[in-house]
Formats: C-alpha cells, structure tokens, sequence
C-alpha cells in the first residue's frame, strides 16, 4: 500500500479548500503530556499553523469542553475560531460542512459518543457523499472528534463506541488514537486531511499521561497504517483505541505464564490496514479481536472475514473475537461484565491457543 | 427588522410573596381562584421536599454513591408549580433535571437516584405515573410527548368536553430549544393540534452556554411563527407557574391545542456534580438569584396570609428530611442490575444473538468466575 499524499504533503491545489499550509517552524520536541493536554496541543498547533482551521463545539469556548480538552484556545485564538455551538448535533455538523465548503476545516466537538446521532444524517448523506457527488471538486475537511467508550462510571449515552455505524460509510474515515503520542499525531493529520475525519478518542484513557512528540515540523506516521505495540510470536491481539490498555494487560499476563503474544493497534477503522494484521497472522497463525463496540456488526467481524481470505491456509483457529454485547451499553454497575476486560481477553486467547 | 426583547411576564406572588394578580389573563385567574390554602401548602410541601431530596443526592454524590446528579436546585417553583396543574389523567415528560415534578407525580424519589446511581436506565414505571422516564439526550422526548399527545386526539381523549379529556405537558430547558428535533415537535403539534404543552425552563444556562447564544428573542415567542400561543412566566413564582401551565392545559383539554409556557428562572447549582461553572459564570449572578429563592418566596406567602406558622413550617421541612433520609436509604440498598435481565430486556421476543451472549456470558461466568 502506498501512502496517501496527504499523509507527508499537502494535497495539490486543485479542489476547494485551499490546502493546508505546509508545516514550517520549529522541529519536534518530546514531552509528557496526557491525553487531553495531547489533543489540546494538537488543536493550538492545527489552529497556530493554519488559519483556516476553525473549532466548533458545544461548550468548547469559556468552558474549554467538558473534558477540557479545548481549554485554553478561546482565550488564545478567540471566539471566531473557537466557536461555542448551540446546542445542536445537526446543527453543529451541517454548518461545518457549508464552512468547509467555502474553505475552512472544521473541527467539530460532539460531547459525548451517544450525541452524535442527531447529527447522523448530516454525517452520512452529505459529510460523507459531498467529495463523490461533486465529482471530486469538493473536498470536506472536516473532522469531527468524539469521546467514546466506557469505563468511566457514567449514565446513559455517554459510554457507547458507535465506530461500526461510521466505518460502514463510505467516504467516512473512522480513526481512533490509544496513546497521548498517537493522539496529537493523529489529530495533527486528521484535521490535514482533505477527507471527512470521525476522531474517536477513548475517554478512559484520556487522562493516561505518556511521552509526545510535538512540533509543527513533526513527520507523522499515517495514521490508517496499524503499529506493532508489543511483538510476540504466538498468537495475534489486534484492537484499537480504547481495547489497546486491557489487550496489554492481558499480553502481559500471558507473557509472565512465558506465552507470546504479539499486540497490535489498529488505529484506523476505516480503512483497515489489513496488511499489517494479516502479516502478523502469516506468522502466528492466530488472530484475537478486541473491542469494547458490540461484536455483533462490528469491526472484529470485518477484520476476521478480511484475514480470513488472505491466511486461510495459515490460520490454525476460528478467529476470536472479544468486545460489547448486543445489548445497549449497561448501567454503570455493571459495566465491567460488559467490557473487554484482560480477563476475557486471556480467556479468548486461551481459547484460539487451545483449538 | 428589529424583535421586541420583551413579552409580559406574568407574575402572582412578588419577591416578597405579596399577591399580584393584576397581570394575569382570565384564564388564569380563574385557576388562581380554585386554589385554596390547602392547596398552597401540598405545592410547598413538594417543593420543600424536592429541596430536601436534592441536597441529599448531591450529598450521596460526593460520597460516591451516585455516579451523577443533576440539581434542581432554585427551579423548585417552575417545576412544583406547573406540575400542580397536571390533572391526574394528564401525561408528563420530564427531561432529566424535573425531580419536582417526578415528586409531584407521586413517585417515589428513591425511583430517581436509580439512573444517576448506575443501576437502571429507566427508574419508574411510566405508564403507572403518567410520567415518563428521564430522556438524556436533550430535546430526545419533545417529540413522544406530541406523538403522546396526537394520541390523545386519535382516542378521543382530547376536545370532548368529557373528564376524560387529557393534555401532555412536555419539560425543555432553554439549551433544548435549539435542538432542529424540537423545531419539528413544533410544527407536530401545530399541525395536528396536539393537546401538548411546552413548558421551557430557561433557567439561564445550557451547562456554560447562556440563554443568548441560544434564542435572540423570548421563548414565549417561539411559537408565533408555527401559530402556537405562548406565555412567559416568573420561573422562581410556583403560582405564576401554575397558573399559565393550567390555563394552558385547560385549552389543550379542550382542543384548542398547543401552547409554551417560558418559565424564566435559574440554575443555582452547577449543571451537574461533574461541572464546575466558576469556570464560565459570576458569583455576582449566582448571588443576586439567591435573593429570588422560589421555595422562600412561597413561604413567605403562606405565612402572611396565616396558612404556615413556624410549627407547621418546621413539620414540613421535617417531614421533607425524613424523605430524603429514607430515599438515602433505599439508595444504599441498591445493588446492581443483573446481566441476564439486562440481556432478556432488550427484545420483547427471542433473538438470537442475544440468546447466544447471553448464554456464552452465563458459562463463562460458571468456569471462570468474575474477572
Ligand atoms: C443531544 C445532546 N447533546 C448534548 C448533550 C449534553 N448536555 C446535557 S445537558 C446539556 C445542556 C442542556 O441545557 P438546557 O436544555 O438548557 O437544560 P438544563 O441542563 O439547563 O436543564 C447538554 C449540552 C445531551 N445530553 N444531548
Ligand atoms: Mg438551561
């Protein structure tokens, strides 16, 4: 696979909006931030380095978002490119695409995962579709960041990972950062990116702090290729986003009991870099799926048709895979029976060892 | 084109709880008249008790016994004083933040802390009340309660003149009205002449947004374009509140249709125990509505028309501790909801996929215990 242009250089400047300005400044710089203090940087330097770049939200302005994430940026670049939103997902979505259409790129704040949906029409018949029917003339350089997943104690709709709904679009990019590193990398390149972006940052671990490198320089690794976290040999963990801290835990476990397992980290939904899994599989001949969204319909299923095809003769067990029920997402107390905790994770790969 | 920014506000009880019928319309004057003393105290007595109920979940909050909890705190008056106007075949729809009318209705407030304590998504049977569940996603609910309503008309339940005729009162906040869901709730009820009414609690704040950047003109006026009467209220006066919502029910009953009420009050606390609203609003503000306190107001009322002295007051602000005590207690008590009902309610019929979870779920919890 060759990597898309816009991953290292901007686009050619032949469909509206303008391209993004090239990064110029000063080289990058490692620093330990959390996840949100990640995303926030990567907002401050997308907003710094490109005028067009607007952040549209409810509650992202005076307040700086619910989970602070915008914090800071209305004070620093004001209340034209820091918008505080009405308090509408439709809304919201459907005026960053009229923005987008005349050259800005939006980044729009959904407040939590299951306050996306009244926004879904505009997603999907026109952020989705506007590039295909336009015949290409017109570019959406949207990206709309979503807080998604439980784990975090929380009431109804603000647990859920809608990714399957969103990957099943055409059109959509559907990406998904596990690490304070990815998250600035990856928000970096989504907001440069000329394609409709669906940014879903795993909530649970927004307060993870880890090492990042910075800077408007910064040569990103795409962020639709999935990364090799922890090489192993026996059996394949592939997850993204918030199923990458339990999967670990899990590979960690096993490794103490002298199992190997390699862990990878998706990152993309859509598109999934098949490749990579289907690599790792080559030569463990076992492939485990982990995701806290329902295994019904969901990723887990896509990836292991996918590896399938291209490892039948290689595969020495069913395909596992480990994620959500097909039940709305439970009440707080109970949550822990619901997630891919790294005791199911080790029951799976337990499972596909055992075949 | 410029908006008037202004539209009567009708108060009933002024700041001192002194009688001002003066700018009420006949209709509601007429259900003025029909209060008694009796009456006043059962409204104060709810919202005395859903002060009470609300310090106790903020205080189980902190303890960590509720994950969340959306005060009411200072929207005592607009909630208490409309939902007095419900009659008993009526239908409410809370949003989320109406714990006064969910008292109102008779429900037990221990059903309440189940969604914020992480038990139960629902809480209370709704049929049973004649109040809906709490909706979460905001503006979710304003459409059912017009399908609600237009049920109503379909069953001839509503313009009969019969005492069966029913209305549905429908809670929003300011932040809602700018939900496009809304806008056609709107134009459902006006189409179709549902007996609905819109009580709009514009309590200042939609968590950091205020009012302004939702709506350049009153809410009471919203409806003029879609042809629905609307009236603005003195949010923080339970008998301004009950007055409009009862004249506007009335004529839902009778099938004259839809109507808002705007009740224009305040949030005294933060949006909820995870907000922090130092972050976005003056103390000035906050301190300047505490002198517009809803639950005083009435009764200072009822102690100067004789109706509560100290001793009947200190029975009822007793009796509202007791409540909340015991509604501490059924909260404590509250375990978790078990995985196999969760997984047999999300179907009425068997479905297999569900079938299948469900039973692998229950044979890893045999061979593996909980880990
Ligand atoms: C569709 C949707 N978007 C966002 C939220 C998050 N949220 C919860 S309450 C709220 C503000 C609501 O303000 P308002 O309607 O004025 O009601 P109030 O909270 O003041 O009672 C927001 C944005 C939500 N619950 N649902
Ligand atoms: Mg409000």
């Amino acid at each position: 696979m060759t990597a898309p242009t816009w991953a290292t250089a901007p686009p050619a400047a032949s469909t509206s909006p303008a391209p993004a300005p090239s990064l110029t400044g000063a080289g990058p710089a490692v620093t330990t931030l959390s996840m949100v203090a990640a995303l926030r940087q990567a907002l401050a330097d997308s907003l710094r380095h490109d005028p067009k770049v607007l952040v549209m939200g409810e509650d992202v302005g005076r307040l700086g978002g619910v989970f602070r994430v915008t914090d800071g940026l209305w004070s620093e670049f004001g209340e034209r490119r820091v918008m505080d939103s009405p308090l509408a997902e439709a809304g919201i979505v459907g005026t960053a695409i009229g923005l987008a259409l005349r050259g800005f790129r939006p980044v729009v704040e959904i407040q939590f995962d299951g306050f996306v949906f009244p926004a879904f029409d505009q997603i999907v018949s026109q952020l989705a579709k506007l590039h295909s029917r336009s015949g290409g003339r017109s570019q959406m350089p949207v990206t709309v960041r979503i807080p998604y997943g439980g784990g975090i104690g929380a009431i109804e709709h603000h647990s859920e990972s809608p990714e399957a709904l969103f990957a099943h679009v055409a059109g959509l990019r559907v990406v998904s950062p596990a690490t304070p590193g990815d998250a600035y990398a990856m928000l970096r390149q989504a907001i440069a990116c000329p394609d409709p972006v669906i940014f879903l940052e795993p909530k649970a671990r927004y307060w993870d702090t880890d090492e990042v490198t910075i800077g408007p320089d910064l040569q990103v690794e795409q962020f639709d290729r999935a990364r090799i976290v922890r090489p192993g040999s026996l059996v394949t963990l592939a997850t993204y986003g918030p199923g990458l801290a339990p999967s670990l835990k899990a590979a960690d476990a096993l490794a103490a009991q002298g199992r190997d397992v390699e862990v990878i980290d998706l990152r993309s939904m859509s598109p999934l870099d098949v490749d990579t899994v289907a690599s790792s599989v080559d030569r463990t001949g076992r492939l485990v799926v982990v995701h806290e969204a329902p295994v019904f319909g969901g990723i887990g299923g896509e990836l292991a048709a996918a590896v399938m095809e291209r490892c039948f003769y290689r595969l020495e067990a069913p395909v596992a895979r480990v994620g959500g029920y097909h039940m709305p997402y439970p009440p707080a107390r109970v949550e822990h029976e619901y997630l891919p905790t790294a005791g199911r994770v080790i029951h799976a790969v337990e499972g596909v060892l055992s075949y | 084109m410029s908006l008037g920014d202004h539209v009567p506000t009708l108060q009933v009880l002024d700041p001192g709880g002194q009688r001002t019928d003066a700018g009420a319309l006949p209709g509601e004057l007429r259900h003025l008249r029909t209060l008694t003393p009796a009456h006043l105290i059962a409204m104060y007595r709810i919202m005395v008790r859903t002060r009470a109920v609300d310090a106790e979940a903020t205080a189980l909050q902190r303890r960590g016994e509720l994950g969340l909890w959306a005060s009411c705190l200072g929207q005592e008056a607009a909630q208490v004083g409309s939902a007095h106007a419900l009659a008993p075949a009526d239908y409410a729809f809370p949003s989320y933040r109406e714990h006064g009318v969910v008292l109102a209705r008779g429900i037990d407030p221990a059903a309440i802390v189940r969604l914020f304590r992480g038990v139960d998504h629902g809480g209370w049977d709704a049929a049973a009340h004649r109040c809906h569940t709490y909706t979460l996603v905001v503006g979710g609910h304003v459409l059912h309660a017009v399908g609600y309503a237009m049920g109503a008309v379909l069953t001839g339940r509503d313009g009969t003149g019969a005492p069966t005729d029913e209305a549905v009162l429908v809670y929003l906040g300011d932040g809602a009205m700018a939900q496009g869901h809304v806008a056609e709730a709107l134009v459902f009820a006006a189409s179709y002449q549902a007996p609905v009414v819109f009580f709009v609690q514009n309590n200042g704040w939609a968590i950091s947004t205020p009012t302004r950047a939702h709506a350049r003109a009153p809410f009471a006026r919203r409806g003029e374009g879609f042809a629905i009467p609307g009236r603005r209220v003195d949010g923080n006066d339970a008998l301004a509140c009950f007055a409009a919502t009862a004249a506007a029910l009335a004529d839902a009953r009778a099938g004259r249709g839809p109507a808002i009420v705007e009740a224009v009050t305040y949030r005294m606390a933060p949006h909820t125990t995870a907000d922090d609203p130092t972050r976005y609003r003056d103390a000035a503000e906050e301190r300047r509505w505490a002198t517009r306190d809803p639950v005083a107001r009435l009764e200072k009322h009822l102690r100067g028309i004789g109706a509560v002295d100290d001793s009947s007051a200190a029975q009822i602000g007793a009796e509202a501790a007791e409540v909340a005590i015991r509604m501490r207690d059924a909260c404590l008590a509250l375990g978790p909801p078990q995985m196999e009902d969760l997984f047999a309610r999300v179907y009425a019929t068997e479905h297999q996929q569900v079938s299948a979870e469900s039973a692998a779920w229950a044979s890893r919890r045999v061979s593996h215990g909980a880990r």
